[in-house]
């Protein structure tokens, strides 16, 4: 009964996009698609045979299954709100974080390996990208780790609360989830830092690096990242709004729903928002920095 | 009280990293207003339980003159200037959001080594403080047009506020209303300055003025 997150990570973690799309479907006045379609592009995809250039070499080959499984072990050290991780260990913050990195390393390697000028062009920006959002997902956690003096993702959501927010330097809360929710937006290539619904090769920064991925491997990549935007909202939700009923169903419950929400805010935000242009991103990731230093030195001043 | 204080506080921080990050000016004079409201708040949260006339009207005074003459003489420095955008600053709003982080983890340092400063203030108040001047200064060397200079002095007088704030529970009314006079006429002077730089030369780019001979 004390690692029912992952389950339910590795289960609902396409029914984001499905929701995503479906408030942008309503801003837009159109019905969209079914709520379940990602499970059946999955399905679809899983079914297909790929196709492998014979210029590329074993790194193209390995990027999906990588990315895909640094993810699912990403999410293995992520709490739900008061629902405990599957593993949980004084430090595994930063393990946490490297997870992720070792899954946009070896994207970005398969891009590279491929040879083509626009799949190099993407993973540059996206190298680039996750210059700027590795330091503020850091430095926000390590403002969160200062104020609860907790080092493993488990305590910390554990020890985060509303009361926590009451207290001296709980403003700080609110401004490591704000640069969070940034950063969470920035790695999963969501507007605006990204369009996934492009269709320019040009314009692409995330998309434009799996084009050459086809069938299971190209599901893999959309499977992946349905778990990486499961995750990263996790992470916001849980400093935001952790949920602690004392029961571990109620939490489960509590904690998908939370999650829902934050995929309706981010179809809401894809509608109303436009695509910031490139050279406009390291600002606003500047921004998301400040706030997570200010959280810091608030913490800092409050022992 | 004392949350609402951080609270307020911290606004002031972000107001501080919003200018930075700003190139349209008619924003920034409204960010820079904001935080003179913010300022002539604080000292009247700060002491919500004894309460005296004085420190109303101070309060009000200073907020008068800082969110709303101020940002009208400035607004009306703006209206008459084709420009309404800082264009080429000569350090550019990501590299300026960038010092900015690097000027609050200075402030929070050197706040943390003034230990005598500031005892039961709002616990951040000297490192904003300190924030807010060099914020301040930076606007004043980093910026082109004279429009932003003159925010970036009134941030550095917001500053200088501040650590007063901090410093001493209650500074004499005449030293508070010196002050206060002091600032609005160097706003004024600059405001009518800036108006007739801007019909002699059809702009305000500092830089450019260098370049004067007659």
């Amino acid at each position: 009964m004390t690692a029912l997150h992952l389950p339910l990570a590795l289960a609902g973690a396409p029914l984001l996009k499905g929701v995503i799309n479906r408030t942008k479907a309503f801003y837009a006045g159109r019905t969209g698609q079914p709520v379940l379609q990602p499970y059946h592009d999955l399905a679809r995809l899983l079914r297909k045979g790929a196709v492998y250039s014979k210029t590329t070499t074993w790194l193209f080959r390995a990027g999906p299954v990588v990315s895909l499984a640094s993810t699912m072990a990403a999410i293995a050290l992520l709490p739900l709100g008061a629902v405990p991780a599957l593993v949980s260990f004084r430090g595994d913050i930063v393990l946490f974080a490297y997870f992720l990195g070792l899954g946009r390393f070896f994207t970005i390697c398969a891009a590279l390996d491929t040879g083509s000028a626009f799949e190099g062009m993407g993973a540059s920006r996206e190298a680039w990208f996750s210059a700027l959002t590795e330091p503020v997902l850091l430095l926000g956690l390590a403002a969160m780790v200062k104020l609860t003096g907790e080092l493993s993702l488990t305590d910390l959501a554990a020890s985060l609360g509303p009361q926590a927010m009451l207290e001296p330097g709980g403003a700080a809360i609110l401004l490591v989830a704000a640069s969070l929710a940034a950063t969470a937006l920035a790695e999963n290539s969501r507007i605006p830092f990204d369009d996934p619904a492009t269709h320019l090769e040009l314009t692409m920064v995330h998309e434009v690096m799996v084009l050459d991925h086809s069938g299971p491997d190209f599901g893999f990549i959309e499977y992946a990242s349905s778990l990486k935007l499961w995750a990263l909202g996790s992470l916001v939700m849980g400093v935001l709004l952790p949920v602690k009923t004392g029961s571990q169903g109620f939490d489960l419950l509590a904690g998908g729903s939370s999650l829902a929400a934050l995929a309706v805010g981010v179809g809401v935000v894809e509608s109303v928002m436009a695509r910031l242009r490139l050279t406009r991103v390291s600002h606003y990731l500047a921004g998301a920095a400040a706030f997570s230093v200010l959280a810091l030195m608030i913490v800092q001043g409050n022992p | 009280m004392n949350l609402l204080a951080d609270v307020l506080v911290i606004l002031v921080v972000l107001t501080n990293l919003r200018v930075l990050g700003l190139s349209r000016l008619s924003p920034c004079i409204r960010t820079v207003a904001f935080q003179g409201a913010l300022l002539g708040l604080l000292p009247v949260l700060a002491h919500l339980d004894d309460m005296t006339t004085r420190l109303a009207l101070q309060a009000a005074a200073s907020t008068v003159i800082k969110a709303a003459i101020f940002p009208w003489l400035l607004g009306r420095a703006l209206r008459g200037t084709g420009s309404q955008r800082e264009e080429e600053p000569f350090v550019g709003l990501t590299a300026s959001l960038a010092a900015g982080v690097l000027f609050l983890a200075a402030a929070q340092w050197i706040g943390s080594r003034l230990p005598h400063v500031g005892q039961g203030a709002p616990g951040h108040m000297v490192p904003t403080a300190l924030f807010t001047m060099f914020v301040g200064l930076f606007m004043i060397v980093s910026r082109r047009l004279a429009l932003t200079q003159v925010l970036g002095y009134l941030i550095m007088e917001n500053g200088i506020t501040t650590f007063g704030l901090a410093f001493a529970e209650k500074q004499p009314l005449l030293v508070e209303l010196g002050i206060l006079l002091d600032v609005f006429m160097a706003v004024f002077v600059m405001g009518i300055t800036l108006f007739h730089l801007n019909r002699e030369f059809d702009h305000l780019d500092a830089a450019r003025m260098t370049e004067l001979r007659d």
